[in-house]
């Protein structure tokens, strides 16, 4: 988000225990107006006081698009993450007062598509909820394919199956039942569109699988966005502020940078998007680029930095900020 | 027609003329007495109350002649407004981002009532009572971008986002400064900007296409661009060139006052909702060189952006040739008195 775009006060209408790691959150505004419209698989960044430390985090929008009455998250608990989800689980109730910001994609649908093929792993269903319910009412053709540990776990999957019917496959790990993606990708018709959410482990798979079979690159879409790793505590100067601030274990230079009182663009807080990327005047030590949008070349030359995402170790780290 | 709209023609008779309020709110474009290209985009908030900039969509007294013109160009040429077919949610987001501001800004023209996703529109200045189902092309009609559009002051073109660049898929334009959407079609950013001199080496476009794509929904942005116009065309388009061009080859000391006019551009950028495409309104302003000079800081200013323009933008704005002419004349507005910084008039 750029600094000083509009954001949506909101109360937490409705907290859904869905399965034992995934809870369901509702929120309407606060002043009774209609939510903005959105397209299917744009994110909202909510943001959260955890006690002192300010905590924004991505979230995919999973309600239907045309319902203006409120905007619906699920966020699965990470016991060992940095605490955002934790919080999420624990903290939040209904009546409490959050601020989100406005929608944005970074996983859009491409409206040209004959055909919407789309390929799920666990918590990374919760686009295609959005995106299938869009493409429901303008009539469009879309096949989903959903991965999961096991029916326990499964979050919507019934409910998806009994609504779109042949149009959903599931599958489940524990049953020894897996997408046979091979023979899915070949029977597709001309003009299809792949889409994958998921684990790491299954972008990667299903972006290789269909980059071996011939798929142009441009038809296939996914989005991963990376929870900021926790790591050791450094220390980095930015310039253009003329500060010199501490980055603890379990937040990330972005969120340091704003506890300071330094802003810095941002859209997507997971190492996607590109917004808070930033120069390096002085790199004495290692950066962990774990972020997905520079390119290898960049990385290795150390000039730029993701602070959403990475980290440093080492004597010293001077950037523009 | 009623008070509020001027009876007027961009076209044969030329009657079109700025009113002194329509004078004193004109959007002067030069914030300073020079000019270079740069990204000059800044938050379309609303501006002073009577302003250009005070509402989304501005309405002014030339509407009712402009959207006369605009038809007129239709009938006589229907690819001024083309829509390929995955645009069309774009053209609902765009009807209903119109609709909204419109009967928000102006309740004394134009009312929106909704129920659902029936809709009840009332356009007073154009006579226009139109029930219709959202997001059902077969209500209206015509398509959902060209319905508002016929209702709405300035070109619109609509940006497809993908692959990391935005591709011009849609649009309505009658009142464009010498370009085509017929011929741009398809295109993205970096291809329909091609012609545009200089500004490639210094890094514009990049820039521009980097800040457009995560252009945020809720918080748009806009923008000036300017050229110049003999006559109070609306319609200088490629495709017309033979019947506007010629007009700058009869221009002389005698005529340049009343016949030269300083065209700008208010540009805004929207990010759409359900489709995700960026709306690009072009909404032009005419102001004749005997109208902006009353305002004293406009033409001392005028006079030193044209005296000192690189020949390389006066080419490309299509000027050069009567830019002695209009420096003589707007030469007797400047004093070489200092001019306050910004826009606006003091």
């Amino acid at each position: 988000m750029s600094v000083g775009a509009p954001k949506i006060p909101v109360v937490v209408t409705e907290v859904v225990q869905v399965n034992d790691l995934i809870k369901r959150f509702r929120f309407q505004r606060r002043d009774g107006d209609a939510m903005p419209t959105f397209s299917g698989g744009a994110h909202v960044v909510v943001e959260m006081d955890d006690h002192g430390t300010r905590r924004m985090n991505p979230y995919s929008l999973m309600s239907a698009p045309s319902d203006t009455s409120g905007y619906e998250i699920s966020v699965r608990r990470d016991d060992v993450g940095r605490g955002g989800s934790l919080y999420m689980h624990t903290h939040v109730q209904p009546g409490m007062e959050m601020v989100l910001s406005h929608p944005v994609n970074l996983f859009p649908l491409d409206n040209r598509a004959k055909k919407h093929l789309m390929i799920a792993g666990g918590i990374g269903i919760t686009p295609f909820v959005a995106q299938m319910a869009q493409l429901q009412a303008m009539g469009g053709r879309f096949e989903l394919h959903y991965s999961m540990r096991s029916p326990a776990l499964g979050a919507y999957a019934q409910v998806l199956k009994a609504h779109y019917d042949d149009r959903v496959h599931l599958y489940y790990d524990e049953e020894k039942q897996f997408i046979d993606l091979k023979n899915l990708l070949k029977g597709q018709p001309l003009g299809t569109h792949l889409y994958v959410c998921g684990p790491k482990g299954m972008i990667a798979w299903v972006r290789a699988t269909a980059t071996e079979m011939g798929w142009p690159a441009l038809s296939v879409h996914s989005e991963e966005f990376l929870a900021p790793p926790v790591g050791k505590a450094f220390e980095v100067q930015l310039a253009a502020s003329g500060k010199t601030i501490t980055v603890a274990p379990n937040q990330s230079l972005l969120e340091a940078m704003e506890a300071n009182g330094v802003e810095a663009p941002y859209l997507c807080r997971g190492g996607a998007c590109g917004q808070c990327e930033t120069e390096v005047h002085r790199c004495d030590g290692h950066i962990d680029h774990n972020d997905h949008w520079l390119t290898d070349e960049q990385k290795a030359s150390n000039t730029k930095i993701m602070p959403c995402v990475s980290r440093f170790a080492g004597a010293a780290l001077v950037i523009d900020r | 027609m009623s008070l509020d709209f001027n009876d007027e023609t961009f076209r044969n008779d030329f009657t079109f003329k700025n009113s002194p309020k329509a004078i004193k709110r004109f959007p002067f474009p030069f914030p300073e007495d020079s000019y270079m290209y740069s990204v000059n985009m800044e938050p379309h908030v609303p501006g002073p109350k009577g302003s250009v900039f005070e509402h989304m969509f501005d309405v002014d007294e030339h509407y009712v002649a402009e959207m006369r013109d605009r038809a007129q160009v239709l009938a006589d040429d229907p690819l001024r407004c083309q829509s390929l077919p995955h645009m069309e949610l774009a053209g609902w987001d765009l009807l209903e981002l119109i609709m909204e501001s419109k009967a928000r800004d102006y309740p004394q023209w134009f009312e929106l009532h909704k129920n659902g996703n029936h809709w009840h529109w009332i356009n007073r200045p154009l006579q226009i009572e139109q029930k219709f189902t959202f997001m059902d092309p077969t209500t209206l009609p015509c398509g959902p971008m060209e319905y508002i559009t016929r209702q709405t002051q300035g070109d619109f073109t609509l940006q497809d986002q993908r692959d990391e660049n935005l591709w011009v898929e849609a649009g309505m334009v009658t009142t464009q400064a010498d370009w085509s959407l017929d011929f741009d079609i398809g295109m993205n950013f970096h291809q329909w900007h091609a012609p545009v001199p200089k500004a490639h080496e210094m890094g514009v476009f990049d820039r521009a296409l980097k800040f457009l794509l995560k252009l945020q929904h809720g918080a748009p942005v806009r923008r000036f661009n300017w050229t110049m116009t003999v006559d109070p065309l609306l319609d200088t388009s490629p495709e017309n060139y033979p019947k506007w061009g010629p007009g700058k080859t009869t221009m002389t000391p005698e005529t340049i006052g009343s016949r030269q006019h300083l065209r700008v551009e208010l540009q805004t950028l929207h990010r759409l909702p359900r489709s995700n495409a960026i709306a690009f309104p072009i909404r032009c302003y005419l102001i004749r060189f005997e109208e902006l000079v009353t305002v004293p800081k406009w033409g001392r200013r005028l006079h030193r952006v044209i005296r000192d323009i690189p020949d390389e933008l006066a080419t490309y704005k299509g000027f050069l040739r009567n830019k002695p002419l209009m420096v003589d004349y707007l030469a007797q507005f400047d004093d070489g008195a200092p001019t306050s910084p910004g826009f606006w008039a003091d």
